[in-house]
């Protein structure tokens, strides 16, 4: 009888490792997937590839397609990243550090453009941007991208200064401190973690955005995602899966980078 | 409270103004726009919703959305749970290891992600192959262009919306309601249902809701992965532009799609205000 | 207070009668990886006790506790529970009641759901269920609050509820870990009485963890004080606070003044020590022979002071008055000696009418041996 209901428990526990471990297979084979066909010396999507190859990764930087794609994608996703780290960490600051009424309100519509879905964000944005003459140029997807990533900014930032200890600033300013001085001397170093993984957060979404790009670029102007769609859903080759590869790789070292920074912080102030 | 008087703080407001003059400019002013179409074009008035709700095609594709986002939601939280839960009660190295991979979507591009499981579950694919080679299958089977295509890249694209809200309640819970239970006499499973799962259920409920109403606009996952049975409402807002460039429909789809969202977010923050009464 | 009397043994030894023990740990240890929570615990709890856990946090009081209750596996040892040993059954088929230090009320139930819980758990019918969440809402003083729920109440209220919730399935055996250590003074004490007007009205076995002194003093027949993962000693509140048998005890309950020294003569069950003060002399409460280094303890209440050098008295011990605290009921003298020692001695409000004392003036002190205690020096140097 004790022995019985001990094996039930057991049943339940092994289920749940079962789960466990098909979850992490599921969330990690797609990645592994794309790795593999990025070196694949197949001129199309077999899995597993014939042989070992660098070509798509030559092809990324040979193709005037592909390539013109990515320095598309590039010149965006510099000015919208500084753009949306600027505007989003000075809204989170006046935010937190001000009282007035509405303000639960202005929060809202700062992250808004994070909670409206992304399809009805693209067909506003493409009516209205035709008309301003900001569609088929970089400008129009700058301002775009800009939008989709402030929300980004304004969460990380506020996070981190809603944990910081206030009193740190009012002793600043009770010792001398100008406001702009205490900012940068005080509140900035403490919440650059948050800042600069903002900032790699709007540079993810600009890099990977779709929806919004595929209504308002135009061949001319074709940043590469869009670039990949058209591939998709015509013939696909493992171009795809080098420029993925890329990205990730970027990814994991701005991740990496923000917790190194971050761990930094940490030990100063713990010090 | 601050030391520093209300006035010279209240400057810091007009740091909040740049950001939202871009976004009612460029945000706010377009999407305006667009749910004013819905009642302005071709004409004015309601003919635009009409259609919507009256055309079986349009009814056809909406209860769609609300199936594959229901559906969504099921599986993230079945997969997802037992996720959350090795996570909040496992040994530190464990849980990073886990948390990194639960945080792999989030760095690998959706476009990517998608493109990989048309590799994987095409009739050539790796998973046909396997099963093929194992003798579990006689002949590849369609996980692709159809529903089930659609779960697999939608599932895995959300599972950590769930997974997070759900891991930070049960880091939260703690372990003597447990163990109160079993002193009182309750079987592990039973301790389970009657305790640890209520208290979850918060976490479980702001998790789901993120899943579901995320999955009510997607639109990549299910264009690529899906078949001409499984279109989902931005698709067809994307082909009211697209195709026949009628901005009224667009505009009326845009408006439900939206209105479904804020009911299903208020609704939820409703009972979660509720619930969470009883913890505090 | 009114105590159990049929169970108490007056010397504090273990009576090894399983017939009318409800409880027994055999050698129970507990190892943390390479950390030693619990050193070998050997207990009976007699039928109908009431028997504290007494020790500073980290002794190895809850982890005990919780390896009776199942909540733990002990290394080694065995547990037995009215004589059966309870080892291989989980928690849920102990049947033994716990109070938990926060009273882990489930926070989605309702009182009368939280104090239900143990019966639905052991299928016992609606109606059967409703009647006796009435009874104990009426035993813990909370008839009518069956629908609230527990954020609604007060911490006491808490308490009580969590204490009905432990009781309501009538385990044969109560553990109750800090139960008290959440409220404030005035409600601790009166919860105190109310736990032992339990206790009585019931007739079940209590073990209580907590690491109030008083606490224990007031509500147990016996207490067992736990210092590293061990039990230092065992026994009434009386012999523990007048006999105790180590250093560590007679300074953790109450407060004492300890002299150490070399044991010098034996006689009629004192033993007489060298000490830097002279010869000094105590019950012999640890066996002690000619020659063993020892530590006298003796308790404040019991020296009597004096003005000036009385180098005739036996056991006397002399300095310079440092301080006096008015205490109300009492005055505290502090003397420090010319070994720089400092004296702790009470003074009852009618010593103090006739002796008016100053600062700075010399005093001394002296004591009945049968009120010190000659103590091992390896335990007190512990």
């Amino acid at each position: 009888m004790v022995a019985s209901s001990f094996s039930s428990g057991r049943f339940w526990v092994r289920l749940r490792l079962a789960i466990c471990s098909f979850a992490v297979i599921y969330l990690i084979a797609p990645l592994i997937v794309v790795l593999i066909i990025s070196f694949s010396s197949a001129p199309f999507l077999t899995f597993p590839p014939p042989g070992f190859s660098m070509q798509w990764y030559n092809n990324l930087f040979t193709n005037p397609a592909w390539f013109n794609s990515l320095v598309t994608s590039i010149k965006i996703l510099i000015p919208t990243s500084i753009l949306a780290t600027v505007l989003g960490t000075a809204a989170a600051y006046g935010l937190a550090r001000s009282s007035f009424v509405g303000k639960q309100l202005v929060m809202g519509l700062l992250l808004s453009p994070m909670i409206v879905p992304v399809i009805i964000i693209a067909i506003g944005i493409f009516g209205v941007f035709r008309a301003l003459g900001l569609y088929g140029n970089l400008l129009g997807l700058i301002i775009a991208h800009t939008i989709l990533a402030i929300p980004y900014v304004v969460m990380t930032v506020s996070g981190s200064l809603a944990v910081i200890d206030k009193r740190l600033e009012d002793a600043a300013l009770t010792l001398g401190a100008s406001p702009l001085r205490c900012f940068r001397r005080i509140t900035f170093p403490l919440i650059f973690p948050a800042v600069l993984s903002g900032m790699l957060f709007s540079m993810v979404v600009s890099f990977d955005e779709l929806i919004v790009s595929m209504f308002i670029s135009t061949p001319v102007v074709r940043p590469v995602t869009v670039q990949m769609w058209s591939n998709i859903r015509g013939s696909v080759d493992p171009t795809i899966a080098a420029i993925a590869t890329l990205l990730f790789c970027f990814s994991l070292l701005a991740l990496l980078s923000e917790r190194a920074a971050a761990r930094k912080v940490k030990k100063e102030v713990d010090e | 409270m601050n030391l520093v008087a209300k006035n010279p703080m209240n400057k810091n407001a007009w740091l909040i103004v740049p950001a939202i003059v871009v976004i009612l400019c460029f945000f706010i002013y377009p999407v305006s726009w667009l749910l004013i179409d819905s009642f302005a074009r071709p004409k004015w008035g309601i003919q635009n919703y009409e259609v919507v709700l009256g055309r079986f095609v349009y009814l056809k594709v909406l209860l769609n959305t609300f199936t594959i986002s229901a559906g969504t939601t099921f599986w993230c939280a079945v997969i997802g749970y037992p996720v959350a839960y090795t996570m909040a009660h496992c040994s530190k190295r464990t849980r990073r290891l886990l948390i990194f991979v639960v945080l792999i979507p989030f760095w690998t591009s959706l476009l990517v992600r998608t493109f990989a499981w048309m590799v994987l579950l095409q009739k050539t694919g790796l998973i046909n192959q396997t099963l093929l080679t194992l003798g579990v299958i006689a002949e590849p089977i369609a996980l692709i262009y159809n529903r089930i295509g659609v779960y697999i890249g939608m599932v895995q694209v959300l599972l950590p919306f769930l997974i997070f809200p759900l891991y930070s309640v049960m880091l939260r819970i703690d372990r003597n309601y447990s163990f109160a239970a079993a002193t009182l006499g309750a079987p592990p499973v039973r301790n389970f249902f009657r305790i640890y799962l209520p208290l979850t259920l918060p976490g479980l409920v702001s998790g789901g809701t993120l899943v579901f109403v995320s999955s009510l606009g997607y639109y990549i996952t299910p264009a690529l992965l899906g078949g001409p049975a499984d279109l989902m409402i931005a698709q067809l807002i994307e082909r009211q532009i697209s195709t026949s460039g009628n901005w009224g429909m667009a505009g009326a789809l845009a408006v439900l799609l939206l209105v479904v969202t804020a009911i299903c977010l208020g609704v939820v923050h409703r009972i979660i205000g509720v619930k969470t009464a009883w913890g505090r | 207070m009114n105590k159990v009397p049929n169970v108490i043994s007056k010397d504090g030894k273990q009576e090894m009668s399983t017939a009318n023990s409800i409880l027994e740990l055999v050698g129970v240890r507990k190892v943390y990886g390479s950390a030693v929570a619990v050193e070998g615990v050997d207990l009976t709890l007699h039928n109908g006790e009431f028997l504290t856990f007494l020790g500073p946090s980290g002794s190895g009081k809850t982890t005990t506790l919780a390896m009776i209750a199942g909540l733990q596996m002990p290394t080694a040892g065995k547990i037995l529970l009215n004589g059966q040993a309870v080892d291989p059954l989980p928690p849920y088929k102990r049947n033994i009641g716990m109070v938990f230090q926060n009273y882990a009320l489930f926070p989605h139930m309702t009182v009368a759901g939280n104090i239900g819980f143990p019966l639905e758990m052991r299928g016992v019918d609606a109606a059967e269920r409703k009647r006796r969440i009435a009874k104990t809402l009426e035993l813990i003083g909370l008839p009518n609050m069956g629908d609230r729920y527990p954020h609604q109440l007060s911490g006491g209220q808490q308490q009580r509820v969590a204490l009905g919730r432990a009781i309501v399935f009538e385990p044969p055996l109560l553990l109750m870990d800090e139960p008290l250590g959440a409220l404030d003074k005035k409600l601790r004490v009166q919860m105190q009485l109310e736990i032992t007007r339990l206790h009585r009205e019931l007739g079940i076995s209590i073990l209580y963890v907590t690491h109030d002194q008083e606490e224990a003093l007031v509500m147990s027949d016996r207490i067992a004080v736990f210092n590293d993962g061990k039990i230092e000693q065992l026994g009434t509140a009386k012999d523990l606070y007048e006999r105790p048998s180590t250093a560590f005890v007679a300074g953790f309950l109450g407060e004492s003044n300890f002299f150490h020294g070399t044991v010098s003569g034996l006689s009629d069950g004192r033993c007489f020590m060298e000490t830097p003060y002279g010869q000094l002399g105590a019950f012999n409460n640890a066996a002690l022979q000619v020659g063993d280094e020892a530590t006298l303890a003796v308790r404040p209440e019991r020296l009597f002071l004096y003005r000036g050098r009385d180098k005739k008295q036996e056991n006397c011990v002399s300095g310079t008055l440092t301080d006096l605290i008015y205490l109300g009921q009492s005055r505290k003298c502090v003397l420090r000696t010319a070994n720089g020692d400092e004296v702790v001695a009470l003074q009852h409000a009618q010593q103090v009418e006739e002796a008016s004392m100053i600062i700075g003036e010399e005093v001394c002190v002296t004591w009945n041996c049968a009120d010190a205690n000659a103590l091992s020096h390896r335990t007190a140097s512990n």
